[in-house]
């Protein structure tokens, strides 16, 4: 043990520098952890986290028995399912058409516009959304009207939510995504296609077999990611986005809980959906990593 | 020209329309006249100028002063959480640090488990942070995500440096400031853009943690004006079609009010921000 205290004191310097950032975590994620035990107890704003009383798996029976956990699951789920089908796709497709481009300053172009969105606060997009998809005034609706058809109050119709923030997703995030895809495919040796185009190969045909592959690794990759952080569908947007109206398809554990707990007071039961979300978006993305295994043949982490 | 590539040329033209038309629509009705906008002749330009929708969005006292706040916010949230990134991604850097292994589970630990908004909110109370700057700063002050990107380009640093500083006589900390601060400027100023874009776009943290209305930033007040309809002006009773159509102008202004800056910087972001994805990409 005397090696080990000469090595802390010898590194002590270094150890003072990483202090705050332990602390960090330390007080802002693992007391939080710590924090779920209130999911077991009934918590009283004036007795404090300790001396609730104890109750239990009585919040989690509750929950497992309400018919919104199905609902719930499911929209989480499905959005994130939904985000997954036709957002992954997208910026691939978009840096393969990048890639095509033979004038640097139109790809330039193209490459810095699109990325821009992913910059603008969920806020902005929300907002934009909203006014744009506006029964009386939006700019969609008068198309809609100028083609001879009636209007559609999009916000309040529960089967356009997830398709509103699908598409509104792929906006904000496709060109930011193609990133990795560029990089990979400027990775690829010219070489291959010199040799591809001499053994009479078109562009179709060096896309398939020359594009497709240099990049499937970084494909497989970015898939078992993306399906492991599946049911991490970030609060902002649906909470901007969705209204009472429409909570039958757009209220996802998350908003539910931000309602119960903050809006209602019920700490505790709302602990207990935090506990169960945080299980299920773990157990993804331990599947996506034995997926991983199985089919990249390494492990995430 | 073959047939191919005028395809795929509409198709991205037609990306970029998607992208840049929404922002042009927008400004234009916001500087047009409210007749014009209501015959539907808004398009492309602004039809009938007028600056009158700016000048109701900033005479409103809550949108100059949620830009200070947001500002403030945005400023000493980046400093501090550079000067924390930064302090630990060197440390860490150092194989010979004892117990290096476990900081980093520790660390990496917290990207895949979470205890959840209503634990978190219930530690931020117990602090005593609750409608303070600190509550806008704290709770998200480094991403494991951007420690790990800052470490990978720390640890790519070349050795021989350090060691000729350290017969040189400087320390652990004197070689961080002197050495490896400098050296990795173009990091810096790409997780610190990260971490300030992530600031200046915030609003779950302003929504859980401030009930005072006068620390509001931008986003929360953008929402409550634009989302929730809660202009408290004169121009509000207006009333029938034209009426609306003013609204909708107004609320075209202050969204644009509020994405001007970030469009105004964006020319900086991009220049560094595919700089810090590519660093992340690296596996160190």
């Amino acid at each position: 043990m005397q090696s080990l205290s000469r090595r802390l004191v010898k590194s002590r310097t270094l150890l003072l520098m990483l202090l705050p950032c332990l602390a960090f975590f330390a007080i802002f994620h693992y007391l939080p952890m710590f924090g779920v035990v209130i999911s077991f107890k009934d918590y009283n704003l004036f007795r404090g986290v300790f001396d609730s009383d104890w109750v239990g798996l009585k919040h989690y029976r509750t929950f497992f028995q309400s018919r919104d956990m199905w609902i719930l699951v499911r929209n989480t789920f499905l959005l994130g399912f939904y985000s997954l089908v036709f957002g992954f796709p997208a910026p691939i497709l978009l840096a393969l058409s990048l890639n095509e481009v033979r004038r640097p300053r139109f790809k330039r172009l193209v490459q810095t516009v699109s990325y821009l969105p992913h910059f603008l606060s969920n806020v902005i997009v929300a907002s934009m959304v909203i006014m744009f998809l506006s029964p009386s005034s939006g700019l969609v609706n008068k198309m809609i009207e100028a083609l001879g058809m009636e209007a559609v109050n999009f916000m309040v119709k529960p089967g356009l939510f997830r398709p509103i923030y699908v598409i509104s997703g792929i906006w904000q995030q496709m060109g930011f995504a193609a990133i990795i895809y560029l990089a990979a495919l400027s990775s690829i040796p010219p070489e291959l296609y010199e040799a591809a185009e001499i053994d009479g190969a078109g562009r179709l045909q060096r896309l398939w077999h020359v594009t497709l592959p240099g990049i499937s690794e970084t494909i497989v990759m970015l898939f078992i990611l993306n399906t492991g952080t599946l049911m991490t569908i970030g609060f902002e947007k649906v909470f901007l986005l969705y209204n009472p109206a429409i909570y039958e398809t757009a209220d996802i554990l998350s908003t539910y809980v931000y309602r119960i707990g903050l809006v209602g007071g019920n700490f505790s039961y709302a602990a207990a959906i935090d506990m169960f979300t945080s299980v299920v978006a773990m157990t993804f993305l331990l599947m996506a990593n034995a997926m991983s295994r199985k089919f990249a043949g390494s492990s995430l982490w | 020209m073959p047939a191919f590539s005028i395809v795929n040329s509409i198709l991205l033209l037609v990306v970029v329309f998607v992208t840049v038309y929404p922002f042009v629509y927008m400004i234009s009705v916001s500087l047009s006249s409210s007749l014009h906008v209501m015959r539907g002749q808004v398009t492309w330009f602004p039809r009938g100028f007028n600056l009158g929708m700016y000048k109701i969005a900033l005479t409103d006292p809550r949108i100059p002063r949620a830009y200070l706040n947001t500002i403030t916010y945005v400023v000493l949230g980046t400093a501090m959480s550079l000067v924390i990134t930064s302090m630990a991604a060197y440390a860490l850097s150092k194989r010979h640090l004892p117990f290096n292994k476990g900081f980093t589970m520790f660390i990496v630990f917290t990207m895949f488990f979470n205890g959840g908004m209503i634990p978190t909110f219930l530690v931020v109370r117990s602090l005593g942070i609750m409608d303070s700057i600190w509550a806008m700063v704290l709770p998200q002050a480094v991403s494991a995500w951007l420690l790990w990107v800052m470490r990978t380009y720390v640890s790519s640093l070349p050795e021989e440096m350090e060691d000729a500083a350290r017969i040189d006589g400087l320390r652990d900390f004197g070689i961080f400031v002197y050495i490896v601060l400098p050296l990795s400027r173009a990091a810096l100023a790409a997780i610190g853009l990260f971490y300030a874009v992530a600031l200046w776009n915030n609003f779950l943290l302003p929504l859980l943690y401030l009930r005072e209305s006068d620390l509001f930033p931008l986003q929360v007040i953008l929402r409550n004006l634009v989302i929730m309809d809660n202009f408290e002006m004169a121009v509000t009773s207006t009333v029938g079609v034209e009426g609306m159509v003013i609204i909708d102008s107004l609320k075209y202004a202050t969204i644009t009010v509020c994405t001007l800056p970030i469009i105004m910087v964006y020319p900086l972001l991009q220049k560094h921000f595919t700089k810090g994805v590519m660093i992340g990409a690296v596996k160190g």
